[in-house]
């Protein structure tokens, strides 16, 4: 079972992301379970969103305590909440930043990623410059990096799951995809794109 | 057709498969999205349904009330207060054979202010005469939604059909939707014998005086007592229509097992998880999922779990001043049948209240617990508890 945590502040997304992968991943005949955190949510606070992956139905209903791995939608969250709580060594950790993975060098024992998703978000007319909706561009660069799920699986699922700016979200997931950057000893398992 | 959905969602749309006529909801956390979807579907042409906004959960009842009794298949959703809220006209609704379908999603009472899962909400109402259903996943609430209706109107009693708060209530997972023609065909319209009707007028809730009221009550139970055979009928026959069979108690690795863990809802789920695990470590544990919780299937534990030396009964509800309420019933189905030294020795563990994470750790705990101890010496086991 993979076992997925998603960080973001209330309003920027999180529960949908985790909802378009769950969707991605089960158009590719995976068992999924996704879940917010459980209680009151506040615009602007921390938040974060869950995933569950296997390849049998998923009977655990606990919270994740150990996750895989790591999507963080706000830079500013890697200061203010513990990020890497439970995650495994090795595990990625994939942070919406300009800046490069190497310069995350307190994160040295897991794998880090890092993708400009506010830049591209901002440049597909997501949500405001202040404000830019990066959950799907994001997703795109989780693809690319753990081959969990094909990129067009989701592009599939955003196309299903967001009621509005279709294409852009698409294409923004799709530059996201692209432009991910990690560690240069990691390797990225997809080098294809659709 | 298969979907990532939303427990909440899932009780929408069964409700839509099951065609309802109307729906008579006011919001509450963690509920809201179940009404919140179905009046879109109201909104949007795709349910064919009245939708009456309310000023309160007691007048959701109450319209619901009215809609059945003019005919109609009327349909609520509530929580926790909500459910208080609406205590008065439980017994009112099952007294006047009214086969309202309610999903009560799990959340504790206040205060202290709480909006997470416990069972209390909905057990404490186990007296007004309305059948319970609790519900370990998504696929299982959709489904159940549906079976509710069949059952409630061949008997004409209500049904309340239960989730775990955000467990099931606002998690994702894949549900299979059925075709409406098969749920047609499973489900007919509802056609009362007696209805309000100017052309047919009958009296409706009159005085009944002391020389008819025992009666009544007795007929009521007497439809309880049938209630189990027609659930469990009802569960078999939609396992034939789509292919996923329900009975109103399921058990899982029960048979040679030398632990048995009673439990419902979400509970259920993490203890196969944990059976499973000890299962491959060659220790026998087996579960038995309470599905039907009102009537009690009395009969058909006292079957299964005949012979059974220790019983684990994991409660995310209290009773105060007594114990966890499933250890109660158990308890009650199991002694007075005067088979004292052949009964199982019965240990009740309450945990999660209020929401408190149950994990696959704890499950374990309580199945270790059992293993070791010769003999249950508390009424209670709390665990996790903070001292």
């Amino acid at each position: 079972m993979i076992e997925i945590r998603i960080h973001g502040r209330g309003g920027q997304g999180a529960v949908i992301a985790s909802k378009i992968l769950a969707s991605a991943l089960f158009k590719e005949d995976k068992f999924v379970q996704s879940f917010p955190t459980f209680g009151v949510e506040r615009r602007g606070a921390p938040v974060a969103a869950f995933i569950r992956i296997d390849e049998e139905q998923i009977l655990v209903r606990s919270q994740i305590y150990k996750p895989d791995d790591v999507i963080v939608l706000d830079p500013t969250l890697i200061d203010a909440v513990d990020v890497t709580q439970g995650l495994k060594s090795g595990g990625w950790i994939l942070i919406n930043t300009t800046r490069a993975p190497k310069e995350f060098d307190k994160l040295s024992e897991f794998r880090v990623a890092t993708v400009d998703a506010s830049g591209i978000a901002a440049k597909h007319g997501l949500g405001s410059k202040a404000h830019p909706i990066v959950n799907t561009a994001i997703l795109g660069a989780f693809a690319r990096i753990t081959g969990y799920v094909k990129l067009e699986s989701i592009l599939e699922a955003i196309t299903e799951e967001v009621p509005f700016a279709r294409k852009a979200n698409v294409e923004a997931s799709k530059e996201a995809f692209r432009s991910v950057k990690t560690e240069s000893d990691v390797v990225l398992k997809s080098e294809s794109e659709s | 057709m298969k979907k990532v959905m939303m427990g909440n969602h899932a009780v929408s749309y069964g409700a839509r498969l099951s065609r309802v006529d109307v729906i008579a909801a006011y919001p509450i956390t963690p509920q809201t999205q179940i009404v919140e979807e179905l009046s879109e579907l109201c909104a949007d042409g795709k349910l064919d349904a009245k939708f009456i906004k309310v000023e309160s959960e007691h007048s959701a009842m109450a319209s619901c009330m009215g809609a059945s009794a003019a005919g109609g298949r009327a349909f609520t959703a509530t929580s926790s207060q909500g459910l208080a809220l609406m205590h008065e006209l439980l017994h009112f609704s099952s007294g006047g054979r009214l086969p309202i379908v309610m999903a009560n999603v799990n959340r504790a009472l206040g205060p202290g202010w709480n909006i997470w899962t416990e069972q209390t909400d909905s057990l404490a109402q186990r007296d007004t005469g309305w059948l319970q259903f609790y519900c370990e996943n998504n696929q299982e609430v959709l489904d159940t939604v549906i079976m509710s209706y069949k059952i409630a109107e061949q008997l004409s009693l209500p049904v309340m059909l239960v989730l775990d708060a955000f467990i099931l209530s606002h998690t994702y997972e894949i549900v299979d939707i059925p075709e409406q023609e098969a749920i047609d065909g499973y489900l007919p319209p509802y056609k009362p014998e007696i209805k309000m009707d100017v052309d047919n007028p009958h009296a409706f809730g009159a005085l009944v005086t002391p020389d008819h009221y025992y009666e009544i009550r007795y007929k009521l139970q007497e439809t309880m007592d049938r209630a189990p055979e027609v659930a469990r009928k009802a569960g078999e026959e939609y396992g034939k229509l789509v292919g996923r069979p329900y009975d109103i108690v399921e058990p899982y690795m029960l048979d040679d097992a030398d632990v048995v863990i009673v439990a419902a809802g979400t509970l259920v789920s993490n203890s196969r998880a944990v059976i499973n695990e000890y299962r491959e470590k060659g220790i026998k544990v087996g579960l038995l999922k309470l599905r039907m919780f009102r009537p009690f299937p009395t009969k058909r534990v006292r079957e299964l779990l005949a012979g059974k030396k220790k019983i684990a009964v994991i409660d995310r509800n209290i009773s105060f001043g007594a114990t966890g309420i499933f250890y109660q019933e158990l308890k009650a189905a199991l002694y007075g049948q005067n088979n004292g030294a052949g009964s199982p020795d019965i240990f009740g563990f309450i945990i999660g209240l209020g929401g408190r994470d149950v994990t696959l750790e704890d499950i374990a705990e309580i199945v270790d617990y059992t293993l070791e101890k010769e003999k249950n010496e508390e009424d209670i086991i709390w665990m996790g508890l903070k001292r």
